[in-house]
């Protein structure tokens, strides 16, 4: 049975910048990581192949260097990883995304039964939270969003019970296989890769599959079938902080000067 | 006196052959370890076993040292005392006295004197030993072998007896006394004695000698004196590089990473396991077995032997191990992982051993397998790692933010033809609150002086020294290499950091990929600012009383201990006070070894163990010379509640002087 997990390699956000005249995220130099969220998507994956023996498949939609991502999940010991790359997917949207991730996980679900999709609850630089559900929807999966626990696998009887983790309570929901699940990080801890993984990963085929395999309308993918763009992007305007006194060597003084500062602003009353 | 060949002659012969078989074992077991080249640079090798080996250097540093050092040269003496009894046993004909007369008479007196003053050596130790042993010298196992050290004893004691015995009847029988004082004595207590009487107890003290002797060297191989034979040679093979250096590996599929079973280690990891004398000096140093951790340094060489042992026979023959080298739990012959990542890698026990065992490295190694190739290590660490490979800095802060510290400064690039120095900041001095004032107060104190330098700024990278020590020496490895084509590519030849990790990692981790570069600590750069007159301190500064804490990595690992006290002389107008435990004897503040970023579980301390012995001496500065000495000083005075106490570091002191 397949557990297919979404990972997609996203700019390390805690370094992007913005370009204050172009209003465009400065992307040179930024290194990639995969999307946090997304490591716990795979560690899932891994763990439900150690424990029920289900073949974990790593994918990403991206550009050609999204493959050491890919790679990176090979290290960890994925069965199988497919980057999803072709021009044509290019700016896409997140319909146009989940389009052709949802195309690619149909087309593994011809060779083989498949049980559970994960994807990350986010991505730290799109942040729609939409590519997971809109996957569960085109391929008609049940959708399980936030989950931070898997109560209980049940492949007799293909039914799964989770945990979601919601503003101030939890849910321990059921769902019959097969699922779209997104994680939260509470999920599992991931695992690092060994020396001996990394090594044989190394040179291992990351398999690419483009368009001519997906077979899909040009205009339903990347910037064409993207019904969405990006207008302008732009840091909100803050005040410019400052550092007052010196709180190491003199915290009392210092207290006294926040106080006084707060109190000039009339954001502390006594 | 005649001896009975018969019964002699095939005694000696079995002795010696029993002998050579379990050396011959021993060898073998030692060859079972990976290689290492050990014979480099063969005059500082003779050199150091010389001072270590013959001159007991470390052995003498503990008071009962002496007494080793008179057993150990009264041996090297006897030697030749007792080869010639056993040879003399073969051929009676053949003895020392061959030798002219005013020779003979002076080896003579000289082993007389020696036998007496190994009895009364042995009698010291064994009082020591039954009396007043010091609490290091036993722990679980050792205790429970504490009868074969006293048997030991009590066999050189016989020897000695036997010995003056024998040449007491030997002068009964009209042997001269002249040169024999001592033997003398014992022939006194003899007089009277019928000649037959006397030929007897002649013969009787020499079987005892004799039988006692073969014994003896029987036994060495076997047991803890095994270090007899092997702490010599061990001297001689010590390491030549800093004690936390141990070779790369290199990452190439099909290899094995790190040590996980016993013959990967290397076979003079297992020479050393087989030379421990079971001193327990590096556990009475240990912060770690000293805060009740579950790591002892001597358990960890012991263990290594006791693996080595039960496994080594099947090993030899091919088959496989029944003992595990790491466990989850400890037992005799396997290391606990917990053990191993207590350690801080402070250096204490390499440093203190006085056969030269080098017990962090082989803890290193067992981490090295560990994260390597098993990915099992306390979960803190995970965070650690991926912030490491993905930001190169522990906290795994934006790297961009790197240069923000220094904002104030203007910008400072390093150029290599305009700049002399580059100053390595290091992720402390750059992201942490507290440390980066001292990156200020040294980038002061420089651009005071007039000193030329420049930084990295954003382009810094992490040198990488806790994932070294915690042994993701993979991603080391790649950092390392990065770091280093750096340098070259931008011409740094001179560095001064203001982190002994850094300095120490730049200085002797990267000289293993071919980067020779001069390196100094911030407070050795101000020392010589000072002495060539280009910083002149106005006045001196009264921290009111100030104690200077040793760093590992400054002092024991590099082994500067007067310059930071020396700058503390010149801003306060006198010398630090020093800690109960100070320079070689320093005690770790608990941070090193990638400890800095792992939660501390197990017994008390370290940090606080430390800051209670400052607060003894009710000082007013602690003063340091390290970012991570600076955070556990901090934290302990803040848990132990002493309020009144500042910590500075030693770029600080003299910047409080600068200041007008
Ligand atoms: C007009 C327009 C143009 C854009 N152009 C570009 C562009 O040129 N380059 C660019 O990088 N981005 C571009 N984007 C952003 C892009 O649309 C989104 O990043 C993408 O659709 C995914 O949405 P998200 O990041 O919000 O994912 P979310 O919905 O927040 O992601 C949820 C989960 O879905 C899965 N997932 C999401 N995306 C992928 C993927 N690609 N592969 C595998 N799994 C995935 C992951 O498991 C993820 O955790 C553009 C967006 C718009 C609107
Ligand atoms: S290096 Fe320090 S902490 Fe580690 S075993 Fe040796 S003495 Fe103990
Ligand atoms: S390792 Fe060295 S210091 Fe430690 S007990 Fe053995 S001989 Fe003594």
């Amino acid at each position: 049975m397949l557990v297919i997990s979404c990972i997609k390699q996203v700019p390390d956000t805690t370094q992007v910048q913005i370009d204050p005249e172009t209003n465009t995220l400065i992307r040179e130099g930024i290194p990639f990581i995969v999307n946090p969220y997304d490591t716990h998507a795979l560690e899932e994956g891994l763990s439900l192949k150690d424990r029920f023996g289900l073949r974990p498949v790593a994918l990403s939609m991206g550009p050609p260097n999204a493959e050491a991502t890919l790679r990176k999940a090979c290290a960890l010991g994925v069965d199988d990883a497919i980057l999803l790359s072709d021009r044509c997917f290019g700016g896409a949207d997140t319909l146009a995304t989940s389009r052709v991730l949802a195309s690619a996980i149909e087309k593994l679900a011809e060779q083989e039964e498949l049980g559970i999709v994960f994807c990350g609850k986010q991505t730290i630089d799109g942040d729609t939270a939409q590519v997971g559900p809109g996957i569960a929807s085109r391929l008609g999966l049940q959708q399980l969003t936030l989950v931070d626990r898997i109560v209980h696998l049940d492949l007799e009887k293909k039914r799964i019970r989770v945990r979601r983790k919601l503003e101030g309570r939890h849910e321990i929901v059921e769902a019959p296989l097969p699922v779209m699940i997104t994680v939260v990080r509470e999920l599992n801890r991931p695992r690092y890769p060994t020396v001996p993984m990394r090594l044989e990963a190394e040179d291992v085929m990351v398999k690419t599959w483009d368009n001519s395999v997906l077979g899909l309308d040009v205009e339903t993918v990347g910037l064409k079938g993207s019904p969405t763009w990006v207008s302008k992007i732009f840091s909100p305007e803050r005040d410019q902080g400052e550092i007052i006194g010196d709180g190491i060597n003199d915290p009392e003084g210092t207290a006294n000067l926040l106080i006084e500062k707060l109190l000039s602003k009339d954001l502390l009353a006594i | 006196m005649s001896i009975n060949q018969t019964i002699y002659i095939p005694l000696f012969a079995v002795s010696v052959i029993f002998f050579c078989y379990s050396c011959y074992q021993r060898l073998q077991l030692i060859s079972l370890g990976a290689d290492e080249n050990r014979s480099d640079r063969p005059i500082e090798r003779l050199a150091g076993m010389f001072s270590y080996a013959f001159g007991q250097k470390r052995v003498v540093k503990r008071p009962f040292g002496i007494n080793h050092f008179v057993l150990f040269w009264a041996f090297m003496f006897l030697l030749l005392a007792n080869g010639e009894f056993l040879i003399e046993g073969l051929f009676p004909s053949v003895s020392l006295a061959l030798l002219p007369d005013p020779l003979h008479h002076v080896l003579a007196f000289i082993f007389d004197m020696v036998s007496l003053l190994a009895l009364v050596a042995v009698v010291v130790a064994l009082s020591r030993r039954l009396l007043f042993p010091p609490s290091y010298l036993s722990n679980e196992y050792t205790s429970a072998r504490s009868g074969e050290g006293l048997l030991i004893l009590a066999m050189i004691a016989f020897l000695m007896i036997a010995f003056f015995l024998l040449h007491g009847a030997l002068i009964g029988l009209g042997d001269s006394a002249a040169y024999r004082p001592i033997s003398a004595i014992f022939a006194s207590l003899l007089a009277g004695q019928s000649t037959a009487a006397l030929q007897s107890s002649a013969t009787i003290a020499w079987w005892v000698h004799a039988v006692v002797l073969l014994v003896f060297i029987n036994l060495l191989p076997r047991s803890k004196h095994m270090h007899i034979l092997t702490a010599i040679p061990n001297t001689y093979l010590r390491s030549l590089d800093k004690p936390n250096i141990i070779p790369r590996e290199s990452f190439a599929k099909g290899k094995r990473f790190g040590v996980g079973v016993v013959e990967q280690f290397s076979w003079k990891d297992l020479l050393d396991s087989l030379t421990c004398t079971e001193c327990g000096r590096c556990q009475d140093l240990c912060p770690a077995y000293n805060t009740d951790k579950p790591l002892n340094p001597r358990r960890i060489v012991h263990d290594i032997k006791a693996n080595l042992l039960q496994n080594g026979p099947a090993l030899k023959n091919g088959e496989g191990k029944t003992l595990p080298m790491i466990d989850l739990a400890q037992n005799e012959g396997t290391c606990s992982e917990e053990a191993l990542w207590a350690c801080t890698t402070c250096g204490a026990c390499v440093n203190v051993c006085p056969v030269l065992i080098e017990q962090m490295p082989k803890i290193v190694k067992m981490r090295r397998h560990l994260v390597q190739e098993k990915s099992e290590f306390p979960e803190e660490l995970l965070n650690l790692f991926e912030n490491m490979e993905q930001r190169s800095n522990p906290w795994g802060i934006a790297p961009s933010d790197r240069g923000k510290w220094s904002t104030q400064l203007g910008e400072r690039p390093f150029e290599a033809d305009k700049t002399e120095y580059l100053f390595f900041v290091g992720c402390a001095g750059a992201f942490d609150t507290r440390a980066k004032q001292v990156s200020v107060a040294v980038a002061t104190i420089m651009d005071l002086a007039g000193v030329s330098w420049g930084m990295l700024g954003k382009e810094e990278l992490c040198c990488g020294d806790s994932l070294r020590r915690l042994g993701n020496e993979y991603v080391f490895d790649k950092m390392a290499k990065q770091n280093v084509e750096m340098f070259i590519e931008k011409g740094v030849r001179k560095v001064v950091t203001a982190c002994p990790h850094c300095f120490s990692t730049l200085k002797n981790d990267y000289r293993q990929y071919g980067l020779e570069l001069q390196v100094i600590h911030h407070s050795e750069l101000i020392e010589t600012l000072i002495t060539g007159n280009k910083l002149k301190l106005p006045k001196t500064t009264d921290m009111g009383k100030l104690l200077f804490h040793d760093s590992c990595y400054l002092g024991r690992h590099n082994e500067i201990y007067d310059t930071p006290r020396n700058l503390i002389k010149a801003a306060t107008g006198s010398k630090p006070a020093e800690f109960e435990r100070n320079r070689e004897n320093g005690f770790c503040c608990g941070a090193g070894g990638g400890r800095m970023w792992m939660e501390e579980l197990n017994g008390s301390r370290i940090n606080q163990n430390r800051v209670a012995e400052a607060l003894k001496q009710k000082p007013d500065t602690l003063c340091v010379s390290c970012p991570y000495c600076m955070t556990m000083m901090e934290d302990g005075l803040k848990e132990l509640n002493a309020p009144g106490v500042q910590v500075k570091d030693v770029a600080e002191v003299v910047a409080e002087a600068l200041r007008l």
